[in-house]
Protein backbone atom coordinates (compact mmCIF):
# COMPACT_ATOMS: atom_id res chain seq x y z
CA UNK A 1 0.00 0.00 0.00
CA UNK A 2 1.22 3.41 -1.07
CA UNK A 3 2.43 5.92 2.08
CA UNK A 4 5.19 8.01 3.73
CA UNK A 5 8.62 6.43 2.85
CA UNK A 6 10.26 9.36 4.65
CA UNK A 7 9.38 12.37 6.58
CA UNK A 8 11.39 15.86 7.69
CA UNK A 9 10.23 19.15 9.40
CA UNK A 10 12.34 22.16 9.72
CA UNK A 11 12.27 25.36 11.97
CA UNK A 12 14.32 28.52 12.19
CA UNK A 13 15.77 29.29 15.78
CA UNK A 14 14.18 32.56 16.56
CA UNK A 15 11.41 32.92 18.83
CA UNK A 16 9.40 35.92 19.55
CA UNK A 17 7.22 35.82 22.55
CA UNK A 18 3.22 37.19 22.92
CA UNK A 19 4.29 39.32 25.43
CA UNK A 20 7.15 41.20 23.60
CA UNK A 21 4.39 41.72 20.84
CA UNK A 22 1.56 42.84 23.04
CA UNK A 23 4.02 45.50 25.16
CA UNK A 24 4.62 46.93 21.44
CA UNK A 25 0.76 47.51 20.52
CA UNK A 26 -0.58 48.13 23.97
CA UNK A 27 -2.74 44.60 24.32
CA UNK A 28 -3.52 42.52 27.20
CA UNK A 29 -0.99 39.15 26.66
CA UNK A 30 -2.97 36.93 28.71
CA UNK A 31 -5.78 37.23 26.64
CA UNK A 32 -3.80 35.50 23.77
CA UNK A 33 -2.09 33.39 26.27
CA UNK A 34 -5.35 32.17 27.86
CA UNK A 35 -7.72 32.80 25.21
CA UNK A 36 -6.04 31.77 21.98
CA UNK A 37 -3.33 29.75 24.07
CA UNK A 38 -0.43 30.63 21.96
CA UNK A 39 3.02 31.76 24.08
CA UNK A 40 5.46 32.21 21.22
CA UNK A 41 6.30 32.08 17.36
CA UNK A 42 9.62 31.57 15.44
CA UNK A 43 11.04 33.77 12.82
CA UNK A 44 12.88 33.20 10.21
CA UNK A 45 16.19 34.89 9.63
CA UNK A 46 17.64 37.36 6.99
CA UNK A 47 18.52 34.07 5.41
CA UNK A 48 16.07 32.12 5.29
CA UNK A 49 12.53 31.83 3.34
CA UNK A 50 9.85 29.02 2.44
CA UNK A 51 12.87 27.44 -0.18
CA UNK A 52 15.54 27.09 1.99
CA UNK A 53 13.44 25.88 4.98
CA UNK A 54 11.89 23.18 2.55
CA UNK A 55 15.41 22.05 1.29
CA UNK A 56 16.42 21.29 5.18
CA UNK A 57 13.23 19.62 5.65
CA UNK A 58 13.45 17.48 2.39
CA UNK A 59 16.74 16.46 3.17
CA UNK A 60 16.33 15.46 6.94
CA UNK A 61 13.31 13.11 4.53
CA UNK A 62 15.86 11.64 2.54
CA UNK A 63 17.63 11.24 5.31
CA UNK A 64 15.14 8.66 6.47
CA UNK A 65 13.94 7.38 3.54
CA UNK A 66 17.21 6.74 2.26
CA UNK A 67 16.32 6.65 -1.35
CA UNK A 68 18.17 8.11 -4.33
CA UNK A 69 17.03 11.37 -4.55
CA UNK A 70 16.92 10.69 -8.68
CA UNK A 71 13.73 8.39 -8.42
CA UNK A 72 11.97 11.42 -7.29
CA UNK A 73 9.65 11.37 -9.43
CA UNK A 74 7.35 15.00 -8.46
CA UNK A 75 8.09 17.47 -6.20
CA UNK A 76 5.33 19.99 -4.66
CA UNK A 77 5.92 22.81 -2.47
CA UNK A 78 2.63 24.67 -0.77
CA UNK A 79 2.97 27.79 0.65
CA UNK A 80 1.25 31.09 0.62
CA UNK A 81 4.86 32.79 0.98
CA UNK A 82 7.13 31.28 -2.22
CA UNK A 83 9.47 33.65 -2.55
CA UNK A 84 8.99 34.12 -5.96
CA UNK A 85 5.59 35.50 -7.74
CA UNK A 86 6.49 33.68 -10.95
CA UNK A 87 9.24 31.02 -10.66
CA UNK A 88 8.65 27.76 -8.57
CA UNK A 89 10.17 27.29 -5.38
CA UNK A 90 10.01 23.68 -6.53
CA UNK A 91 12.76 24.59 -9.40
CA UNK A 92 15.43 25.20 -6.63
CA UNK A 93 14.38 22.41 -3.86
CA UNK A 94 14.19 19.93 -6.75
CA UNK A 95 18.11 21.17 -7.77
CA UNK A 96 19.16 21.35 -3.99
CA UNK A 97 18.65 17.79 -3.37
CA UNK A 98 19.75 16.40 -6.72
CA UNK A 99 16.28 15.24 -8.07
CA UNK A 100 16.02 17.11 -11.16
CA UNK A 101 16.06 16.97 -14.74
CA UNK A 102 13.96 14.13 -14.36
CA UNK A 103 10.73 15.35 -11.93
CA UNK A 104 7.38 16.92 -12.36
CA UNK A 105 7.56 20.06 -10.25
CA UNK A 106 4.75 22.36 -9.27
CA UNK A 107 4.01 25.10 -6.74
CA UNK A 108 0.61 24.74 -4.56
CA UNK A 109 -1.38 27.64 -3.04
CA UNK A 110 -4.12 27.60 -0.68
CA UNK A 111 -3.67 29.66 2.37
CA UNK A 112 -2.95 27.11 5.02
CA UNK A 113 -4.11 23.69 3.22
CA UNK A 114 -0.98 24.45 0.28
CA UNK A 115 0.74 22.02 2.01
CA UNK A 116 -1.70 19.07 2.19
CA UNK A 117 -2.44 19.74 -0.90
CA UNK A 118 0.74 18.94 -2.40
CA UNK A 119 0.58 15.68 -0.45
CA UNK A 120 -2.63 14.47 -1.49
CA UNK A 121 -1.50 14.64 -5.15
CA UNK A 122 1.88 12.80 -4.49
CA UNK A 123 0.07 9.66 -2.91
CA UNK A 124 -2.44 9.90 -6.55
CA UNK A 125 0.59 9.91 -8.58
CA UNK A 126 2.45 6.99 -6.46
CA UNK A 127 -0.87 5.10 -5.85
CA UNK A 128 -1.38 5.33 -10.45
CA UNK A 129 1.72 3.88 -10.68
CA UNK A 130 2.79 7.03 -12.20
CA UNK A 131 6.22 7.04 -10.52
CA UNK A 132 8.24 5.73 -7.73
CA UNK A 133 8.72 8.41 -5.17
CA UNK A 134 7.23 12.04 -4.98
CA UNK A 135 7.96 14.45 -2.75
CA UNK A 136 5.58 17.06 -0.79
CA UNK A 137 6.19 19.86 1.20
CA UNK A 138 4.09 22.63 3.36
CA UNK A 139 6.39 25.19 4.22
CA UNK A 140 5.26 29.12 5.33
CA UNK A 141 7.45 32.36 6.28
CA UNK A 142 3.78 33.81 6.90
CA UNK A 143 3.01 37.50 8.13
CA UNK A 144 0.55 38.99 10.05
CA UNK A 145 0.54 43.12 9.50
CA UNK A 146 1.66 44.84 12.44
CA UNK A 147 -0.96 44.67 15.32
CA UNK A 148 -3.69 42.54 13.71
CA UNK A 149 -4.36 40.06 15.63
CA UNK A 150 -2.26 37.47 13.23
CA UNK A 151 0.75 39.09 14.34
CA UNK A 152 1.03 36.98 17.40
CA UNK A 153 0.43 33.54 15.21
CA UNK A 154 2.04 33.80 11.81
CA UNK A 155 5.32 31.98 12.18
CA UNK A 156 8.00 29.67 10.22
CA UNK A 157 8.58 26.17 9.40
CA UNK A 158 8.51 23.14 6.79
CA UNK A 159 7.52 19.53 6.93
CA UNK A 160 8.20 17.55 3.41
CA UNK A 161 7.08 13.68 3.21
CA UNK A 162 8.02 11.02 0.57
CA UNK A 163 5.48 9.11 -0.65
CA UNK A 164 6.32 5.62 -2.28
CA UNK A 165 5.01 2.01 -1.73
CA UNK A 166 8.52 0.47 -0.75
CA UNK A 167 9.72 0.24 2.77
CA UNK A 168 6.23 2.54 4.18
CA UNK A 169 6.78 3.93 7.21
CA UNK A 170 2.94 5.11 6.96
CA UNK A 171 0.31 3.52 5.11
CA UNK A 172 -2.21 6.17 3.97
CA UNK A 173 -5.49 3.97 3.99
CA UNK A 174 -8.26 6.55 3.54
CA UNK A 175 -7.60 10.57 2.41
CA UNK A 176 -11.07 13.08 2.26
CA UNK A 177 -11.46 16.58 0.90
CA UNK A 178 -14.04 18.73 1.73
CA UNK A 179 -14.29 22.70 0.21
CA UNK A 180 -16.61 25.39 -0.68
CA UNK A 181 -16.18 29.20 -1.40
CA UNK A 182 -15.86 30.77 2.22
CA UNK A 183 -14.06 34.04 1.88
CA UNK A 184 -12.79 34.21 5.17
CA UNK A 185 -9.57 34.86 4.69
CA UNK A 186 -7.55 36.22 1.61
CA UNK A 187 -4.58 38.67 -0.02
CA UNK A 188 -5.29 40.01 -3.62
CA UNK A 189 -2.15 40.85 -5.64
CA UNK A 190 0.52 42.86 -4.64
CA UNK A 191 -1.00 43.34 -1.10
CA UNK A 192 1.60 42.89 1.51
CA UNK A 193 -0.49 41.39 4.51
CA UNK A 194 -3.52 38.93 4.23
CA UNK A 195 -7.12 40.50 5.14
CA UNK A 196 -9.36 38.12 7.15
CA UNK A 197 -13.23 38.15 8.39
CA UNK A 198 -12.66 38.47 11.97
CA UNK A 199 -14.74 36.20 14.16
CA UNK A 200 -16.06 35.25 10.71
CA UNK A 201 -12.83 32.46 10.11
CA UNK A 202 -14.45 30.63 13.09
CA UNK A 203 -17.47 28.64 13.02
CA UNK A 204 -18.46 28.88 9.11
CA UNK A 205 -15.00 28.31 8.40
CA UNK A 206 -12.44 26.42 10.47
CA UNK A 207 -14.94 24.42 12.11
CA UNK A 208 -17.27 23.96 9.64
CA UNK A 209 -15.03 22.45 6.73
CA UNK A 210 -12.75 20.48 9.26
CA UNK A 211 -15.79 18.95 11.01
CA UNK A 212 -16.88 18.09 7.53
CA UNK A 213 -13.94 16.39 6.33
CA UNK A 214 -12.95 14.82 9.74
CA UNK A 215 -16.83 13.08 10.31
CA UNK A 216 -16.99 11.99 6.78
CA UNK A 217 -13.44 10.22 6.65
CA UNK A 218 -14.27 8.69 9.92
CA UNK A 219 -17.32 7.65 8.48
CA UNK A 220 -15.96 5.97 5.22
CA UNK A 221 -13.36 4.05 7.36
CA UNK A 222 -15.71 2.71 9.86
CA UNK A 223 -13.49 4.58 12.28
CA UNK A 224 -14.46 5.95 15.43
CA UNK A 225 -12.87 9.24 17.78
CA UNK A 226 -11.24 6.08 20.23
CA UNK A 227 -9.82 4.12 16.89
CA UNK A 228 -6.55 7.02 16.78
CA UNK A 229 -3.59 7.13 18.94
CA UNK A 230 -3.21 10.69 17.80
CA UNK A 231 -5.40 13.28 15.81
CA UNK A 232 -3.83 16.34 14.49
CA UNK A 233 -5.74 19.54 13.08
CA UNK A 234 -4.43 22.74 11.64
CA UNK A 235 -3.05 25.16 14.38
CA UNK A 236 -3.92 28.77 13.53
CA UNK A 237 -3.99 28.68 17.21
CA UNK A 238 -3.63 26.54 20.16
CA UNK A 239 -7.56 27.31 21.00
CA UNK A 240 -9.21 26.11 17.73
CA UNK A 241 -7.96 22.92 17.26
CA UNK A 242 -8.56 21.79 21.31
CA UNK A 243 -11.90 23.06 20.60
CA UNK A 244 -12.47 20.99 17.01
CA UNK A 245 -11.18 18.13 18.91
CA UNK A 246 -14.06 18.02 21.65
CA UNK A 247 -16.50 19.08 19.55
CA UNK A 248 -15.33 15.88 17.38
CA UNK A 249 -14.98 13.31 20.40
CA UNK A 250 -11.36 13.35 21.04
CA UNK A 251 -9.89 13.32 24.26
CA UNK A 252 -6.82 16.34 24.64
CA UNK A 253 -4.40 13.56 24.93
CA UNK A 254 -5.19 12.43 21.59
CA UNK A 255 -4.28 16.07 20.27
CA UNK A 256 -1.22 16.81 22.64
CA UNK A 257 1.99 15.19 20.58
CA UNK A 258 0.67 17.07 17.73
CA UNK A 259 -0.31 20.48 18.68
CA UNK A 260 2.73 22.66 18.47
CA UNK A 261 1.27 26.15 17.81
CA UNK A 262 1.54 27.44 21.32
CA UNK A 263 4.95 27.28 20.61
CA UNK A 264 5.93 27.63 17.48
CA UNK A 265 3.27 29.83 16.41
CA UNK A 266 0.91 28.80 13.39
CA UNK A 267 3.36 27.91 10.51
CA UNK A 268 0.51 28.08 7.51
CA UNK A 269 1.06 25.34 5.33
CA UNK A 270 3.74 23.47 7.34
CA UNK A 271 1.24 23.47 10.42
CA UNK A 272 -0.72 20.26 10.46
CA UNK A 273 2.25 18.29 8.47
CA UNK A 274 4.85 19.76 10.76
CA UNK A 275 1.86 18.38 13.58
CA UNK A 276 2.19 15.02 11.83
CA UNK A 277 6.14 15.00 11.79
CA UNK A 278 6.28 15.79 15.52
CA UNK A 279 3.60 12.53 15.82
CA UNK A 280 5.93 10.26 13.37
CA UNK A 281 8.74 11.11 15.64
CA UNK A 282 7.08 9.30 18.61
CA UNK A 283 4.37 6.62 16.86
CA UNK A 284 4.41 3.13 17.23
CA UNK A 285 3.83 0.31 14.94
CA UNK A 286 0.10 -0.38 14.28
CA UNK A 287 -1.19 3.12 15.57
CA UNK A 288 -3.45 4.98 13.68
CA UNK A 289 -3.52 8.60 12.72
CA UNK A 290 -5.66 11.49 11.85
CA UNK A 291 -5.10 14.64 10.10
CA UNK A 292 -7.34 17.18 9.23
CA UNK A 293 -5.58 20.18 7.47
CA UNK A 294 -8.08 23.75 7.00
CA UNK A 295 -6.79 26.36 4.43
CA UNK A 296 -8.97 29.67 4.36
CA UNK A 297 -11.03 30.16 1.47
CA UNK A 298 -11.97 27.53 2.15
CA UNK A 299 -10.78 23.68 2.23
CA UNK A 300 -10.16 20.65 4.51
CA UNK A 301 -7.63 17.33 3.74
CA UNK A 302 -8.63 14.65 5.70
CA UNK A 303 -5.92 11.78 5.69
CA UNK A 304 -5.45 7.92 8.11
CA UNK A 305 -2.34 7.18 8.38
CA UNK A 306 -1.60 3.65 9.85
CA UNK A 307 1.93 3.08 11.57
CA UNK A 308 4.00 -0.05 10.16
CA UNK A 309 7.01 -1.78 11.72
CA UNK A 310 9.51 -0.14 9.70
CA UNK A 311 8.57 3.32 11.72
CA UNK A 312 10.92 2.64 14.39
CA UNK A 313 13.81 2.08 12.04
CA UNK A 314 14.09 5.57 10.50
CA UNK A 315 12.99 8.28 13.75
CA UNK A 316 16.41 8.66 15.00
CA UNK A 317 17.80 9.26 11.06
CA UNK A 318 16.88 12.98 11.56
CA UNK A 319 16.39 15.70 13.86
CA UNK A 320 13.37 15.61 15.43
CA UNK A 321 10.92 18.24 15.04
CA UNK A 322 10.94 18.43 19.26
CA UNK A 323 14.77 19.24 18.39
CA UNK A 324 13.76 22.50 16.58
CA UNK A 325 11.85 23.44 18.70
CA UNK A 326 13.46 23.27 21.79
CA UNK A 327 16.90 23.15 21.11
CA UNK A 328 18.92 26.18 19.53
CA UNK A 329 16.14 28.45 20.12
CA UNK A 330 16.94 32.54 20.89
CA UNK A 331 14.33 34.98 21.56
CA UNK A 332 14.73 38.71 19.99
CA UNK A 333 12.86 41.94 20.52
CA UNK A 334 10.15 43.22 18.90
CA UNK A 335 13.02 45.83 16.62
CA UNK A 336 14.88 42.81 15.99
CA UNK A 337 11.40 40.84 14.61
CA UNK A 338 10.53 44.19 12.60
CA UNK A 339 14.21 44.13 11.17
CA UNK A 340 14.08 40.10 10.67
CA UNK A 341 10.41 40.34 8.73
CA UNK A 342 11.27 43.28 7.05
CA UNK A 343 8.55 45.79 8.28
CA UNK A 344 11.01 48.64 8.17
CA UNK A 345 10.66 51.11 5.46
CA UNK A 346 14.14 51.57 4.73
CA UNK A 347 16.38 54.78 3.13
CA UNK A 348 16.79 54.65 -0.71
CA UNK B 1 29.17 37.26 -17.95
CA UNK B 2 26.10 38.41 -15.66
CA UNK B 3 25.91 37.81 -12.23
CA UNK B 4 22.69 35.78 -12.63
CA UNK B 5 24.44 33.42 -15.41
CA UNK B 6 27.52 32.72 -13.30
CA UNK B 7 24.86 31.68 -10.29
CA UNK B 8 23.19 29.43 -12.64
CA UNK B 9 26.67 27.99 -13.79
CA UNK B 10 28.15 27.03 -10.35
CA UNK B 11 24.73 25.47 -9.10
CA UNK B 12 26.20 22.24 -8.54
CA UNK B 13 28.83 23.28 -5.84
CA UNK B 14 26.25 26.17 -4.03
CA UNK B 15 23.17 23.87 -3.45
CA UNK B 16 24.57 20.10 -3.70
CA UNK B 17 28.18 20.81 -3.00
CA UNK B 18 29.39 18.28 -5.42
CA UNK B 19 33.08 18.39 -5.35
CA UNK B 20 35.49 16.38 -7.91
CA UNK B 21 37.37 12.97 -6.41
CA UNK B 22 40.25 12.00 -8.48
CA UNK B 23 40.29 8.57 -9.88
CA UNK B 24 43.77 8.22 -9.52
CA UNK B 25 45.04 9.57 -5.91
CA UNK B 26 41.42 9.79 -4.48
CA UNK B 27 42.19 13.48 -3.59
CA UNK B 28 38.63 15.40 -3.24
CA UNK B 29 38.69 19.31 -4.79
CA UNK B 30 36.42 21.91 -4.02
CA UNK B 31 35.64 23.29 -6.34
CA UNK B 32 36.05 20.93 -8.78
CA UNK B 33 39.31 21.06 -10.92
CA UNK B 34 40.26 20.04 -14.64
CA UNK B 35 43.76 18.62 -13.27
CA UNK B 36 44.53 17.01 -10.21
CA UNK B 37 46.32 18.99 -8.41
CA UNK B 38 48.01 16.08 -6.48
CA UNK B 39 48.74 13.55 -9.38
CA UNK B 40 47.81 15.23 -12.63
CA UNK B 41 44.93 12.89 -13.55
CA UNK B 42 42.13 14.41 -15.37
CA UNK B 43 39.32 11.79 -14.40
CA UNK B 44 37.13 12.40 -11.38
CA UNK B 45 34.11 11.25 -9.72
CA UNK B 46 31.56 13.32 -8.68
CA UNK B 47 30.77 13.10 -4.79
CA UNK B 48 28.96 15.43 -2.35
CA UNK B 49 30.82 16.72 0.47
CA UNK B 50 29.44 16.07 3.81
CA UNK B 51 27.10 18.57 6.16
CA UNK B 52 29.28 18.63 9.36
CA UNK B 53 32.35 19.91 10.27
CA UNK B 54 34.28 22.27 12.24
CA UNK B 55 35.66 26.10 12.69
CA UNK B 56 38.83 26.19 11.43
CA UNK B 57 38.97 29.71 11.45
CA UNK B 58 36.97 32.80 11.34
CA UNK B 59 36.68 36.26 10.42
CA UNK B 60 33.82 38.86 11.63
CA UNK B 61 32.63 41.47 8.90
CA UNK B 62 31.79 44.77 10.50
CA UNK B 63 31.68 47.09 7.15
CA UNK B 64 30.37 45.01 4.93
CA UNK B 65 29.26 45.91 1.15
CA UNK B 66 25.78 47.49 0.63
CA UNK B 67 23.91 44.42 -0.22
CA UNK B 68 25.00 42.51 3.23
CA UNK B 69 24.66 45.65 5.27
CA UNK B 70 21.38 44.47 6.93
CA UNK B 71 23.67 41.18 8.46
CA UNK B 72 26.49 42.75 9.83
CA UNK B 73 28.24 42.22 11.88
CA UNK B 74 28.42 38.73 10.57
CA UNK B 75 31.36 36.10 10.00
CA UNK B 76 33.37 34.50 7.25
CA UNK B 77 34.60 31.56 8.38
CA UNK B 78 36.78 28.15 7.05
CA UNK B 79 35.10 25.43 7.57
CA UNK B 80 37.13 21.92 8.01
CA UNK B 81 34.66 19.27 6.99
CA UNK B 82 34.61 15.68 8.27
CA UNK B 83 36.19 14.09 5.45
CA UNK B 84 39.33 17.12 5.68
CA UNK B 85 37.90 19.29 2.95
CA UNK B 86 37.86 22.84 3.53
CA UNK B 87 34.85 25.25 2.72
CA UNK B 88 34.73 29.18 2.87
CA UNK B 89 31.52 30.33 4.08
CA UNK B 90 29.20 32.87 6.21
CA UNK B 91 29.01 31.54 9.69
CA UNK B 92 24.81 32.19 10.18
CA UNK B 93 22.54 31.85 13.33
CA UNK B 94 25.02 33.03 15.89
CA UNK B 95 26.64 36.67 16.90
CA UNK B 96 30.03 37.06 16.17
CA UNK B 97 31.28 36.52 19.93
CA UNK B 98 29.51 33.18 20.79
CA UNK B 99 32.54 31.95 17.96
CA UNK B 100 35.74 29.52 18.49
CA UNK B 101 37.82 27.56 16.43
CA UNK B 102 37.48 23.92 16.99
CA UNK B 103 33.31 24.55 17.37
CA UNK B 104 31.27 22.15 15.45
CA UNK B 105 28.78 23.32 12.53
CA UNK B 106 26.10 21.74 10.56
CA UNK B 107 26.24 23.09 6.91
CA UNK B 108 22.85 24.55 6.00
CA UNK B 109 20.97 26.07 2.73
CA UNK B 110 20.82 29.54 3.67
CA UNK B 111 19.96 32.80 1.22
CA UNK B 112 23.35 34.52 0.21
CA UNK B 113 22.10 37.37 -1.42
CA UNK B 114 19.05 39.16 -3.43
CA UNK B 115 20.04 40.79 -6.82
CA UNK B 116 18.17 44.05 -5.84
CA UNK B 117 14.15 43.94 -5.23
CA UNK B 118 13.56 42.86 -8.74
CA UNK B 119 16.24 40.93 -9.72
CA UNK B 120 16.96 36.38 -8.84
CA UNK B 121 17.61 35.38 -5.05
CA UNK B 122 20.86 33.76 -5.41
CA UNK B 123 20.95 30.59 -3.04
CA UNK B 124 23.81 28.55 -1.44
CA UNK B 125 25.72 26.71 1.56
CA UNK B 126 25.96 28.64 5.07
CA UNK B 127 27.53 27.38 8.39
CA UNK B 128 25.44 27.16 11.49
CA UNK B 129 26.61 26.49 15.16
CA UNK B 130 25.96 22.90 16.54
CA UNK B 131 24.49 23.68 19.58
CA UNK B 132 23.62 20.19 20.96
ZN1 LIG C 1 44.90 12.87 -8.14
Amino acid sequence: MAGIVGYGAYAPRYRIKVEEIAKVWGTDAESYKRGLRLEEKSVPGLDQDVITMSVEAARNALKRARIDPKKIGAVYIGSESHPYAVKPSGTVVGEAIGATPDVHCADFEFACKAGTEGMFVALGLIEAGKMEYALAIGADTSQGAPSDALEYSTAAGAAAFIFGTKDVIAEVTHTFSYMTDTPDFWRREYMHYPRHAGRFTGAPAYFKHIKGAAKAIMEISGKKPEDFAHVVFHQPNGKFPTTVGKQLGFKPQQLETGLLCPRLGNTYSGSSPMGLTAVLDVAKPGEEILMVSYGSGAGSDAFIYRITEKITEVQGLAPKTTDYLDRNKVYIDYGTYAKLRKKIRMGE
Amino acid sequence: MSTSARYWREIPQRYRLEAGKCSGCGAIWFPPRLVCKECGKREFEVVNLPDRGKVQTFTVIRVPPSEFCDQAPYALGVIELENGVLLQCQIADCSPDELSVGMPVRIEFRKIKEEGEAGIICYGYKAVPVRE
